[in-house]
């Protein structure tokens, strides 16, 4: 085993965490996430500075070393896709693009496909990270979810709740399904080739769409999911890697983390995925 | 209509059979029987329910809202009492519609007659539509819409828009009773046909000029645009105004001038109604009782009820089952402090519990207490460290909230893991004999488990003797 380096030995490091739009995307717990990934930091003397960033707040792609961007309800997310429009999507591709991590979170992974084709038949636009697009389905998907996710060739579960009506689906939309090829951060070709490829296989729940039984999505550093939970605390092996992502882009590529003392952790990891994998889950589906 | 000559015959035998299911259910059953007559007797007779309702002289009041409407609907009730009135309502927070029904044909004999002459309800937010149609009510009151078991309703914005259409439908003689306060309860107005009545707080000895983190609404209901606040009480509970449209907080009808916090949290409470003045002492403490309050006097003025005997009636109003109810164990205490939202649990924590020795936090996952506990992320609990001395976490949930409560608190000791519920009782009690202070936040269904294994320890009463 490596002995662990970088921030025991170097200077103290320092990190940003950029919480966009919390005080619009910020339901069921999403704040969980930001107190992990500050906890875990602490824990391992690194310095997590979390800044928030709403309408109208200018983004420095090279001071930014994490995002997470949380759910909220259909009105919040076209407020949001206007500003995101103006600057800040592009602003969140380029720092995505030069290393920095991200995690998005229900209506934020949402936002940053292509699209999201709201009921009523609304397109709200997206940014374009993921290769992805979201259409509305008849009934919210609502219940524990168990994932058998895949991250740099490392296999790890996953449990959460999920909680959405919007169905995404990686990819291109399908041709005349939509007129979203103008989504805001330009064409998706301008940046590269995507890379985007689903987090994980869903084994209880629904994940992205409830047909191919995918949950998520990864592209780069960036992570797309529809679990609440919220993910982190449950998942710690996910809060990591994206610590690491950040600290490895300041740092450089053998930097890694100490190990924690994961034992509250796992232990609420493995009850309630003992509990859903024996009983399945009831699952409720709200019209 | 035709009217068959066997109905009335079949009326009495739905309402014996609710009776019967009743008594089966807590003779052999786990419950109190509060909701399987709800389920027997409308397959029986569908219109029983509408027979009792329609013997009530002074109709009946019908409340809803995320927190706060058990403790409302029974100081409503007390206050009807002290006016000489004999209310019927819903019991022990069993407010779906098998709830509503169960205590409409309990309270009525086999003919029909109801056992008192006004009906009080409450209903699950999303059950507004259906309550408002089997008891049509004169009084309907909303009080608030927060964040809570949003794995049954999906969206806050969806219960304001369920409860736009129930008030559409109101009979138009029927007073709508509204929380101003709430930006997504004060939209509700303008669906109104009938008189609106409003309350809401006028005082700025409590709350701050800051919306916390975990106030849920803050976009304008009417233009999408941000909301501005200017006074922020909890949650997204204030005076707001948007800046785009110009639609703001009305000044209430009905509205609390000043608080002064006394002894044990008890507040005194001056109020401006519309029948004057109206002082009172409650006894419970926090801001959103003094919003139940509120809510009470406000119903109670448009029943017409004295404002002497309101006064009176919140000055003796007593907790109600699990909501900050405290029982005497030897020479300690256990309380019981319902929770079951992020904004409900961070003002039970704000009282502050002096020296108390022991929590023990109680989280199922069932479906009456919310199936995702995601929430339990957006309470404060950081204060807590160092304040007491063990926090036992228990219940289908125990390891998601000693997991939070890592990530909160500095010193892990703190922090004991016992799924078992019956043996954190056991915690509580032997903590409680040996003088100590215990407070237990439990959810729903742990609530219900607990009142049981008090109950078993002989501890408390069954609740639905109460």
């Amino acid at each position: 085993m490596h002995t662990p380096r970088s921030q025991v030995t170097a200077a103290r490091a320092r990190l940003r965490l950029v919480y966009l739009y919390g005080d619009l995307m910020n339901l069921y717990g999403d704040r969980g996430n930001i107190i992990t990934l500050q906890r875990r930091c602490a824990w391992r003397n690194i310095d997590l500075e979390v800044v928030e960033a709403t309408i109208g707040d200018r983004i420095e792609p090279d001071k930014s070393d994490i995002f997470f961007f949380g759910g909220g309800q259909d009105r919040e997310q076209e407020v949001v896709s206007r500003d995101l429009a103006l600057r800040t999507g592009e602003a969140i591709q380029e720092a995505v693009e030069d290393g920095a991590a991200l995690l998005a979170v229900c209506g934020g992974y949402q936002l940053l496909g292509y699209f999201f084709r709201t009921a009523d038949g609304t397109e709200i636009p997206g940014v374009g990270l993921f290769d992805a697009y979201t259409i509305a389905g008849p009934a919210r998907n609502v219940g524990n979810v168990v994932v058998d996710a895949s991250l740099d060739g490392q296999r790890h579960t996953l449990v959460g709740f999920e909680n959405h009506s919007g169905r995404t689906y990686l990819g291109q939309a399908p041709s005349g399904a939509s007129q979203a090829a103008s989504h805001i951060g330009g064409c998706p070709q301008a940046s590269g080739p995507h890379r985007t490829v689903p987090l994980g296989r869903v084994l209880v729940g629904n994940g992205n769409n409830g047909e191919d039984h995918f949950e998520g999505a990864q592209d780069r550093h960036a992570i797309g999911t529809y679990l609440h939970g919220p993910v982190l605390p449950k998942n710690p092996w996910l809060a990591d890697w994206l610590i690491q992502a950040a600290l490895r882009r300041r740092l450089g590529e053998d930097a890694s983390l100490l190990p924690l003392d994961d034992t509250e952790e796992v232990a609420a990891h493995d009850t309630l995925m003992a509990r859903v994998l024996r009983s399945g889950n009831v699952r409720t589906s709200i019209r | 209509m035709r009217v068959s000559p066997w109905m009335p015959f079949r009326l009495t035998l739905a309402l014996l059979a609710g009776r019967a299911a009743a008594f089966a259910s807590r003779r052999f059953g786990r419950g109190g029987g509060t909701v399987l007559p709800g389920h027997v007797v409308p397959r029986i007779h569908p219109h029983a329910v509408d027979r009792v309702i329609d013997q009530l002289p002074h109709g009946t009041v019908l409340l809803s809202g995320t927190n706060g409407k058990t403790t409302t609907t029974r100081m409503i009730s007390h206050i009807a009492t002290g006016s000489g009135l004999h209310p019927i309502h819903n019991r022990s927070g069993a407010n779906l519609m098998t709830g509503i029904v169960t205590a409409i044909v309990l309270n009525a004999d086999l003919r029909g007659r109801p056992r008192g002459d006004i009906g009080v309800f409450e209903a699950d937010e999303a059950q507004v539509p259906a309550a408002v149609e089997a008891v049509r009510p004169r009084v309907l009151a909303l009080l608030n819409i927060f964040r809570d078991q949003l794995d049954r309703y999906g969206e806050v914005d969806l219960v304001a828009r369920i409860w736009r259409d129930a008030v559409a439908r109101l009979d138009p003689e029927a007073t709508l009773v509204l929380n101003v306060d709430d930006p997504l309860a004060a939209q509700v107005a303008s669906a109104a046909r009938g008189p609106v009545v409003t309350f809401g707080l006028q005082v700025q000895s409590v709350g701050s000029p800051e919306l916390s983190h975990e106030a849920d609404k803050r976009l304008c209901p009417m233009c999408g645009h941000r909301l501005q606040y200017t006074w922020s009480y909890f949650g997204h509970i204030g005076h707001y105004l948007c800046q785009a449209c110009g639609w703001h907080r009305p000044r209430p009808d009905v509205s609390i001038e000043r608080i002064d916090t006394g002894r044990d949290g008890r507040m005194e409470l001056t109020m401006r109604t519309g029948a004057g003045e109206l002082s009172t002492v409650l006894p419970l403490p926090g801001v959103y009782n003094a919003y139940n309050a509120l809510a009470a006097v406000s119903v109670c003025q448009v029943l017409g009820l004295p404002t002497p005997a309101i006064a009176e009636g919140l000055r003796t109003f007593t907790a109600v089952f699990g909501r900050q109810e405290r029982v005497h164990v030897g020479e300690g205490s256990i309380v019981l402090a319902l929770v079951k939202n992020p904004v409900g649990f961070n003002q039970v924590l704000s009282w502050g519990f002096g020296s108390s020795s022991l929590f023990v936090i109680a989280v199922n996952d069932l479906l009456a207490d919310g199936t995702d506990v995601s929430w339990l992320w957006d309470v404060d609990f950081e204060p807590l460290a160092g304040s007491v001395e063990r926090i036992v976490c228990t219940g289908l949930r125990a390891q998601d909230m000693a997991l939070r409560l890592k990530y909160a608190l500095a010193s892990p000791s703190q922090i004991v893991t016992e799924p078992r519920v019956d043996r954190a009782v056991d915690m509580a009690v032997q903590a409680a004999a040996a003088g100590g202070h215990v407070v237990v936040f439990p959810t729903y269904t742990a609530m219900l488990t607990i009142r049981r294994e008090l109950q078993r320890r002989r501890i408390v009463a069954p609740f639905w003797e109460d």
